[in-house]
């Protein structure tokens, strides 16, 4: 009775008990789920048009980041090296397309998803090459990002809110409804549906695969810019990031591999559940549950929808 | 497959076998080094591996290596990772290493029980099994100065100290913020045993590796738990986020102490709130001291260095060449007992078993000052020297008590147990054959 009363009721009370942690453990929840979003949405962006699980969406963004502090520390001002870091992203996805998707076309997907793979491995050892393994600050200061917290005293206790975090928040929404907006109401856009639905039709209605592929590989390797910004500013730039960056995985899972919607909603719900398992139930089985509950979350919405939230229902007949 | 083909085949693969092994000439040494310039970990593996390479390096340029013999000095990368670091251990075990030093408690465990068959020290300093430190049991491993649970028992001394008396952490709660690996978990049963004799509580906050980015979990339980002190146990990006979190959270970053493995950009991830975070330190800061500065001149002037010249003497770097002194130091005294210039791993285990680093002889090696004396002994591979409270003014380190000295009483009967247990759990583990030199 009392595992049941410390699952079911203990948790609970504690939430009544203490309304501002609850609050900021929300809050957290929130804001992780905003970036582990952002990342999310890198996966999806390619998966939709080349239906390629892009394993090198997390050495993307630390390789943003690096490119970006590198070219600041190299004396370039933050907002040229912010161009510059987004250009070499550009550069990153004209290379991808012709050395490894171009000669993989009509390959199975497998294949091109081992490519990723190698392109992992190419980018970790290219980055070190160049910047070395030491972890960096992110250039907070000289990108105008806010810094300080802002301290509220209500509901019995205080709630911390760093600017930061808030700018995070606005930023990632803002890119989202930036690429939502792109996607849906662009030539361009309804190009890479047209795409994503099958590339053998929108082949023979004139729409180029390869430029298709470039610009989803950018707008990826833009939206891991700025993950990597807000990650690095949160903790550092370093190559553990690319770790954080598997966290989109349960995100995909729960809300499908090819909704912009679904890479929302899942990070939310990933962050903001993952926080709350951790902090009201990992002290009972010792804490550091949050590396696995967001994969038991997502699992978990797998076995009401296989298909994730927003996902495509596949129905193959027989 | 014709018996001609078969014969060249071998004689094909027996000619590569052997060119893939670098001819080390019988009056060289072969020093393997274990390090880790990529992945997560890089930002502590770096300084350390730049350190342990330029103090040998320099002994190689200014004296033409340890009693006229050169070191031959060979990098091999882990990542921090058990396996690759098992591997190295495997590529380099033919080529006669006198030493080994894994950098890496995870790396340190497997090893343990290979170093006796292969006859090759391991010197983890500072980390890895604890209870290796009792040499009648672990004759082939060394981890001076200090073990894990000094450190630990040194750290709660010193909380006790500032709050009037060791009696005074009865009711009182330590968080334990520690890398969810062997690494972070090593001190705990300590931990533990020492919050049932003094009477605080323990909250403990594990960080997996995959996480160590990714704290505000941990640090939203330490709001939560409202742990009056907090110990780290961290090691490559876990410390900097640590100290950034801690400053977020708005956690008392004067109650927030370390073990001995932050460096500065740890700190300085912090900004201006992590003045006043506090590590254990046992050595120097800085490279004012004659033989760094022999480094300077004979390996980073004339670029024969990885290391940026402005890291020369940073904390980290300086943990390098405590390491490769400990390394040198081991082979000129197995030179001095053995009366042999090339000497092998059996005479470096003798050697170690005979480090007397006390003040004169650090003066002689240009390092007067740079730490306390080491001795260590055929029973004792540690030392249990003591270690100082440091802590960060904003820009750098400033030593901030006298020494600290372990709860040996406390750490004492732990350890023996432990090492006791170790033996008894590792089926057939070896008694002592190796005979102790006089000396030591």
């Amino acid at each position: 009775m009392d595992i049941l009363y410390k699952v079911f009721i203990e948790p609970f009370v504690f939430m009544g008990e203490a309304p501002d942690l609850l609050i900021q453990t929300l809050w957290e929840g929130l804001v992780s789920g905003v970036l582990y979003a952002l990342i999310a949405l890198g996966f999806v962006l390619i998966f939709k048009a080349s239906g390629v699980f892009n394993f090198a969406q997390g050495i993307m963004v630390v390789f943003a980041a690096l490119i970006l502090v590198g070219l600041y520390e190299k004396g370039v001002p933050a907002f040229l090296a912010l161009i510059l870091a987004a250009l070499a992203m550009l550069v990153l996805a004209v290379v991808v397309e012709r050395v490894v998707l171009r000669p993989l076309v009509n390959q199975p997907d497998i294949i091109l998803f081992m490519a990723t793979f190698g392109l992992t491995y190419l980018l970790i050892g290219f980055g070190e090459l160049i910047f070395g393994g030491s972890p960096r600050e992110m250039i907070t200061d000289a990108l105008l990002l806010p810094q300080g917290t802002t301290e509220i005293n209500a509901l019995g206790g205080s709630i911390r809110i760093q600017h930061l975090d808030i700018a995070a928040a606005v930023i990632a929404s803002l890119m989202i409804g930036l690429l939502a907006v792109f996607f849906s109401k662009t030539r361009i856009g309804r190009a890479l549906r047209a795409v994503a639905d099958s590339h053998k039709a929108a082949l023979s209605v004139g729409i180029s695969l390869n430029q298709i592929w470039v610009i989803v590989w950018f707008a990826a390797g833009l939206v891991a810019l700025v993950a990597g910004i807000m990650w690095g500013a949160r903790s550092g730039v370093s190559f553990s990031l690319q770790i954080i960056a598997l966290k989109a995985l349960p995100v995909l899972i729960l809300g499908g591999f090819t909704s912009i919607p679904g890479a929302i909603i899942g990070g939310l719900i990933i962050g903001v559940g993952e926080k709350l398992g951790e902090f009201y139930w990992g002290p009972l089985v010792g804490g550091g549950i949050e590396t696995w509950l967001a994969y038991v979350i997502a699992l978990l919405f797998l076995l009401y929808r296989p298909q994730g939230l927003f996902g495509e229902k596949i129905i193959e007949r027989i | 497959m014709s018996f001609r083909k078969l014969s060249l085949g071998l004689a094909a693969a027996t000619m590569l076998a052997g060119m893939a092994l670098p001819a080390f000439a019988q009056d060289s040494i072969y020093v393997p080094l274990f390090t880790y310039r990529t992945g997560p970990f890089a930002g502590s593996g770096t300084p350390i591996a730049d350190g342990m390479h330029d103090y040998l390096r320099m002994l190689n340029e200014r004296d033409g290596g340890i009693g006229g013999v050169k070191l031959v000095l060979e990098e091999c990368e882990t990542g921090y990772d058990t396996k690759k670091g098992v591997e190295c251990y495997e590529a380099v075990k033919g080529k006669n290493p006198v030493i080994v030093n894994p950098w890496s408690t995870g790396i340190t465990l497997p090893l343990i029980p290979r170093a006796s068959v292969d006859k090759i020290p391991i010197l983890s300093m500072a980390y890895g099994l604890s209870a290796s430190a009792r040499g009648d049991i672990f004759p082939w491993v060394f981890n001076p100065p200090a073990t894990y649970w000094d450190g630990l028992s040194m750290i709660v001394r010193y909380i006790g100290e500032k709050e009037g008396g060791l009696d005074k952490l009865k009711g009182k709660k330590i968080g334990f913020l520690h890398l969810d690996a062997s690494f972070g978990k090593e001190p705990i049963p300590l931990l533990q045993e020492l919050s049932k004799e003094l009477g605080f509580e323990v909250a403990l906050y594990p960080v997996a590796a995959q996480d160590m980015q990714n704290q505000s979990s941990q640090w939203l339980s330490a709001r939560r738990d409202r742990p009056d002190y907090m110990i780290m146990w961290g090691w490559g990006s876990m410390n900097g986020a640590a100290v950034k979190e801690a400053v977020r959270s708005g956690y008392p970053i004067d109650k927030f102490y370390s073990v001995w493995w932050p460096g500065e950009d740890d700190a300085r991830a912090g900004g201006a709130g992590a003045k006043g975070f506090k590590m254990l330190n046992w050595h120097a800061v800085g490279a004012n001291f004659p033989a760094i500065q022999d480094i300077q001149k004979h390996v980073v002037d004339k670029g024969l260095s990885k290391a940026p010249k402005d890291k020369v003497g940073e904390l980290l770097y300086n943990r390098g060449i405590y390491n490769s002194l400990l390394i040198a130091e081991g082979i000129a005294q197995a030179q001095k007992l053995t009366g042999k210039k090339a000497v092998t791993g059996e005479d470096v285990r003798r050697g170690m078993e005979n480090i007397k680093l006390d003040p004169a002889r650090l003066k002689e090696l240009g390092l007067e000052g740079f730490t306390d004396q080491l001795v260590l002994s055929c029973s004792d591979h540690n030392g249990h020297r003591a270690a100082f409270m440091q802590e960060w003014d904003g820009a750098k380190w400033v030593k901030i008590s006298n020494p600290i000295e372990p709860m040996t009483d406390r750490v004492k009967g732990q350890l023996d147990a432990a090492a006791k247990d170790y033996a008894e759990k590792n089926a057939g583990w070896p008694k002592r054959t190796e005979a102790c030199d006089k000396a030591s």
